[in-house]
């Protein structure tokens, strides 16, 4: 092979494997950043934001939205978990609050995280969560039962179709993820 | 390079960087993965030959239809394209061998212990991966057999091989063609080729990604794709159509490749629409990297996400159609022969075009939320897979074969092979698109007796193209043991590429000095 | 030529047939279920189905037609242009105009096709104003279904193949509804528009009911939403769409559409059902009343991994077990709370406290284990109470 052609083979090879690592590193480190970000913003799953702050109290009168609350409990999850009240109806822009109960059922301490998700996802970007139990882990000790509060604010821009938002909660155990995470925790 | 001929005994393959042992080594390993992935297929398909559990478990059943899936589409299918190209490339551009033919051989011999782990995995406790060749998590992570972690190492392992196999034969096409052969002379198998290579560098890394996420949700306390610790199952399935659509036209774009040496040679008629075959290929390609969701549409996108992944999918039809055409052109007004590489070719674009309009069905994303995960699903997929791929790769063999060997296959064999494959596969898969579109869900090992005379119809079929397959290995055999030595080096009247220049057998090495292309 | 011809018609005949047969035969039920010998899709029992169907022929219509023109243009090359008839090739490889024009024609077809997509897929997505919310659970393998109440507590159930492991397994004789056929299906009312909320418990799942053109995959930790407005009452079959496992293929769905009066008679039945259960958790209860619950329970819910004789499979076998000749607490504590990190679910969310203590009373004093004792309800009540 002539001089010349290797250098070329080489360079191409080399710009090549530039281009591998760097779809590498889209997939591990790109995707699900972005894919969460676009969820946050397209509503996809009915994924909703962090917490929110308010900006503007006014409150649109005119209308009125029916808020459904269900939950689940996910896999061998024990708990006794659920809203204490099935249904609200606020105006947009009203804050309202209601609670969800939580009973660890079992004779040892546990760690619990809720993820929300609510329909339609179109509903998604215009709930406000002021505060929520999903934003982090909820330990209960044995037999020990909490009233969680969920405050939020339904925008008033919340588009005109929409009459109904059902927010899902799915309750996970994550005690021996706490546990790992105490422990990566502890040893730094 | 010196001029001497291979080396002696086992050495010779274990350390040949030469294109056309490696190109060898090549088929043969897809040929034997293509009759184990067709064994897992006629276990399914001996399963669901009635309605009832007969022969197999469900849960075994389930790491068959994932086998089968995995073996076919990394173990056959892929290898053996590589393995044209890197018997065909060099020769078609004029040049004497790829352009880094040590890694060529770590490329191939990767494969046989990858793919020996992944079958052992169906002997380990828990059986092997049973979670189906897209393993959606959580089915492939939290639920998942042990022997999960070696399937990862397994699509890792293949992966880096399809890289190394890439990035040569873009190195070889890039660097290494013949004085004169410009770009837009080069045949449409290098072409396509090309395009497929560049996919893969682009998305092999990217599967690699989805398993590496997995192996770390599983070993190492990440929940990428749990929604308990903040990930999204849902992620995963896009991760892994990023590159899994990109890799079924992996798959296709070669087939149209070798169809587009095929039907010129035995039409004696150059291709029509040469640079419009190699746009419409670039943009399929293009097209690839933004239709994934069109595997999901019932999971629940926003429907402005369905309805752009709805027109860009439909949009892929302009430059399929376009191919299809100039195909057909290609024959009209030829002076056509029906040798079997032609049969083969003709069959390829006439089933892959019923394959395609099941696509374009499946497109609809409207109409897909009845489709979706049903049979009809199975038979388009086969339609393109098989049809599409395989009978692509069966033409190409027995358009090569004489160049590879010298001597003639017995072309009555090659025939009676093309028409029982051809009945054969209808019997199979047709069928499947009424029994998906009265409801029948994929990936079952028992159904309702209303399902029960189409299934037993497919069953029939698939063992009578399972069988027809034996014919093909038999008749390759018989050409290399007992063949006819070819009168003329060209082989076919209608060739026009490089490779028919040289004698037949293709010496060990071919243009050593480069051909002049005018 | 007038062979040539001959040999053409005969050929071009082969798809024409092959399509024709897809049509004539393409047969299908009002109900909407699988139909033997049927071949195409289902227009269902609602207005979306129906929509949905004449895309989907639309769609196959235009494919027939631009696959009559081009095979025939290209059986047509094959037979009129074989070197025996046609020694000279021509030489031409493009034409600009017809490239264009191949280009175009395809691309305006597409147009055609998505502006009835469209606006199909708009009305699959409105989802608002319905009258009824179903939430709809996949689990490993079987569904559950609550009615979403506003008043008051939801009733929910679970949903179990109903069909005979002896069918399966070919030594009973398979019914009409094999494999498609379920203890208790969903109930919802005619002419109403219901909205399901569709999730899963364990891995993915989709419910899929083509008479009522909903497919929806079922995600763990989120939540899909679907809807249907059924126009015809009957009892509509479908199966799980989405691999979820060894039992994929073993977990139908029903839905039983009925009048709207028929459908309030029934919400009363079960809502008065739960009422009587929590009455009967204050009960006692002979062994026999016991061990004939317990029966109908664990067949229903058992024996899949435990065996019709408790002897195992998937599961441990429950004759002679440690934990069913044990000690009662422990084995209420494995129903109710499952063993994690098997196969064993926590039942104490899936069974009531009564169809619990039946069970544990009855594999106490099944196959074989000759224990004796009694579980009452109370005792299960107790005992989760105390946990």
């Amino acid at each position: 092979m002539a001089n010349a052609t290797q250098r070329n083979v080489i360079q191409t090879t080399g710009k090549l494997l530039v281009l591998v690592v760097a779809m590498f590193a889209f997939a591990m480190w790109v995707m699900p950043p972005l894919y969460n970000a676009l969820c946050e913003v397209l509503g996809i799953n009915g994924k909703t934001g962090g917490r929110y702050e308010v900006v503007d109290s006014a409150v649109d009168e005119s209308r009125t939205v029916k808020v459904q609350f269900v939950a689940q409990n996910n896999e061998l999850m024990p708990w006794e978990f659920g809203p204490n009240t099935s249904q609200v109806e606020v105006h947009p822009g009203e804050p309202a609050m209601v609670t969800f109960y939580a009973k660890n059922t079992q004779s040892h301490y546990m760690v619990s995280q809720t993820i929300p998700s609510i329909v339609p996802s179109r509903a998604a970007e215009y709930f406000h969560k002021t505060e929520c139990f999903c934003f982090n882990q909820q330990p209960l000790d044995a037999g020990k039962e909490a009233d969680m509060p969920l405050r939020f604010i339904v925008d008033r821009d919340l588009p005109k179709d929409i009459h109904v938002i059902t927010l899902s909660y799915t309750i996970f155990d994550v005690t021996e993820m706490a546990a790992k995470q105490d422990s990566v925790a502890a040893s730094k | 390079m010196g001029a001497h001929g291979p080396a002696k005994g086992l050495t010779r393959w274990l350390t040949t960087t030469n294109h056309k042992d490696i190109g060898s080594m090549y088929l043969w390993f897809s040929f034997a993965m293509f009759l184990l992935g067709g064994s897992f297929a006629m276990i399914i398909r001996a399963e669901l030959f009635q309605p009832g559990l007969q022969i197999v478990e469900p849960e075994f059943f389930n790491q068959m239809t994932t086998m089968h899936g995995l073996v076919m589409v990394f173990g056959a299918i892929m290898p053996a394209f590589v393995g044209l190209a890197n018997w065909m490339i060099p020769m078609m551009i004029g040049a004497p061998d790829m352009a880094l033919p040590r890694m060529n051989n770590w490329s191939f011999w990767i494969l046989p212990p990858t793919f020996l782990l992944l079958a052992s995995t169906l002997f380990m406790e828990g059986g092997g991966p049973n979670f189906g060749w897209t393993f959606y998590a959580p089915l492939s992570t939290t639920y998942a057999p042990p022997s999960v972690t070696f399937f990862i190492f397994a699509v890792h392992a293949m992966g880096i091989s399809s890289i190394m196999g890439s990035i040569n034969i873009i190195a070889t096409v890039v660097n290494m063609r013949a004085p004169g052969m410009t770009y837009m002379k080069m045949p449409m198998f290098v072409w396509t080729w090309l395009i497929t290579a560049f996919l893969l560098v682009a998305v092999m890394p990217v599967l690699a990604g989805a398993v590496t996420m997995m192996l770390m949700d599983i070993h190492f306390g990440t929940s990428f794709f749990s929604a308990a610790g903040g990930g999204d199952p849902v992620l995963f399935q896009h991760v892994f159509w990023f590159f899994g659509h990109p890799e079924v036209y992996i798959i296709i774009l070669p087939a149209f490749g070798v169809v587009s040496e095929v039907i010129p040679t035995f039409s004696r008629k150059p291709l029509f629409g040469y640079a419009s075959m190699v746009y419409a290929t670039a943009s399929i390609a293009f097209l690839s990297f933004i239709v994934w969701a069109h595997h999901m549409y019932t999971v629940g996108l926003p429907i402005a996400g369905e309805l752009f992944f709805m027109y860009a999918t439909m949009l892929i039809a302009v430059p399929t159609a376009a191919k299809v055409f100039n195909w057909i052109t290609t024959m009209f007004k030829g002076s056509i022969t029906l040798e079997t590489p032609m049969l083969f070719a003709i069959a390829k674009v006439f089933l892959f075009t019923v394959g395609g309009f099941s696509g374009l069905m499946l497109a609809i994303a409207p109409a897909d939320f009845q489709y979706h995960d049903s049979y009809f699903v199975v038979a388009h997929f086969h339609y393109t897979m098989v049809a599409g791929a395989i009978f692509a790769l069966s033409s190409a063999v027995y358009y090569w074969l004489p160049k590879w060997t010298g001597k003639m296959y017995n072309e009555t064999m090659g025939k009676v092979h093309f028409w029982v494959s051809f009945i054969g596969f209808n019997l199979t898969f047709f069928p499947q698109h009424f029994v998906g579109l009265a409801g029948m869900p994929r990936r079952i090992p028992d159904y309702n007796l209303m399902f029960a005379d189409f299934n037993m119809m497919s069953s029939i079929g698939a063992f009578i193209y399972g069988s027809s397959q034996l014919l093909f290995l038999f008749n390759i055999v018989r050409t290399i043991t007992h063949g006819k030595p070819v009168n003329d080096d060209k082989v076919w009247d209608g060739a026009t590429t490089l490779e028919w220049t040289v004698p037949s057998p293709a010496p060990y090495h071919t243009f050593s000095t480069p051909p002049e292309v005018k | 030529m007038y062979q040539q011809a001959k040999r053409l018609y005969k050929l071009a005949l082969c798809p024409v047939l092959m399509l024709l047969s897809l049509l004539s035969t393409g047969a299908w039920a009002t109900e909407g279920n699988p139909q033997r010998w049927q071949t195409n899709m289902t227009p269902g029992v609602t207005e979306v189905g129906a929509k949905i169907y004449d895309l989907h022929m639309f769609v196959f219509w235009v494919c027939v037609v631009v696959g009559i023109i081009v095979f025939g243009v290209m059986f047509y090359s094959v037979f009129a242009y074989r070197k025996e008839r046609h020694e000279e090739p021509a030489t031409f490889h493009e034409n600009t105009k017809l490239e264009i024009a191949w280009t175009v024609v395809p691309f305006l077809l597409l147009i055609v096709m998505a502006v009835p997509a469209t606006s199909t897929l708009i009305e699959i997505y409105d989802t608002d104003d319905a009258e009824l919310d179903v939430l709809i659970t996949g689990y490993q393998w079987k569904w559950k279904y609550e009615y979403i109440n506003p008043e008051g507590d939801n009733v929910s159930f679970f949903s179990n193949l109903l069909t005979d492991k002896a069918e399966i397994g070919n030594t009973e004789a398979k019914g009409s509804n094999y494999l498609i056929e379920v203890d208790e299906p969903l109930v919802i009312p005619v002419d109403t528009k219901v909205r399901f909320l569709v999730t899963a418990n364990d891995v993915l799942h989709a419910w899929w009911v083509p008479a009522l053109a909903v497919k929806r995959d079922a995600i763990p930790g989120f939540i899909n939403e679907a809807w249907t407005k059924p126009t015809e009452t009957g009892v509509y079959r479908g199966q799980c769409a989405e691999l979820c496992g060894r039992d994929h293929g073993f977990m139908p769905i029903v839905v039983n559409v009925v009048e709207e009066p028929e459908y309030k008679a029934w919400m009363a039945t079960k809502q008065a059902e739960a009422a009587e259960i929590k009455k009967l958790m204050a009960q006692t209860f002979s062994m026999d009343e016991l061990v004939e619950r317990g029966k109908g329970i664990y067949n229903r819910s058992c024996m899949a991994c435990h065996g019709a004789n408790g002897e195992g499979g998937v599961g441990k076998p429950i004759a002679n077990s440690p934990i069913a000749t044990g000690e009662v607490t422990a084995h209420i504590d494995v129903l109710v709370n499952g063993v994690p990190g098997s196969a064993m679910q926590a039942f104490g969310g899936q069974l009531n406290d009564v169809d619990l203590a039946a069970v544990v009373t009855y594999t106490r004093n099944a196959f074989g284990n000759n224990m004796g004792d009694k579980v009452q309800p109370i005792d299960v009540y107790n005992f989760k109470k105390g946990q």
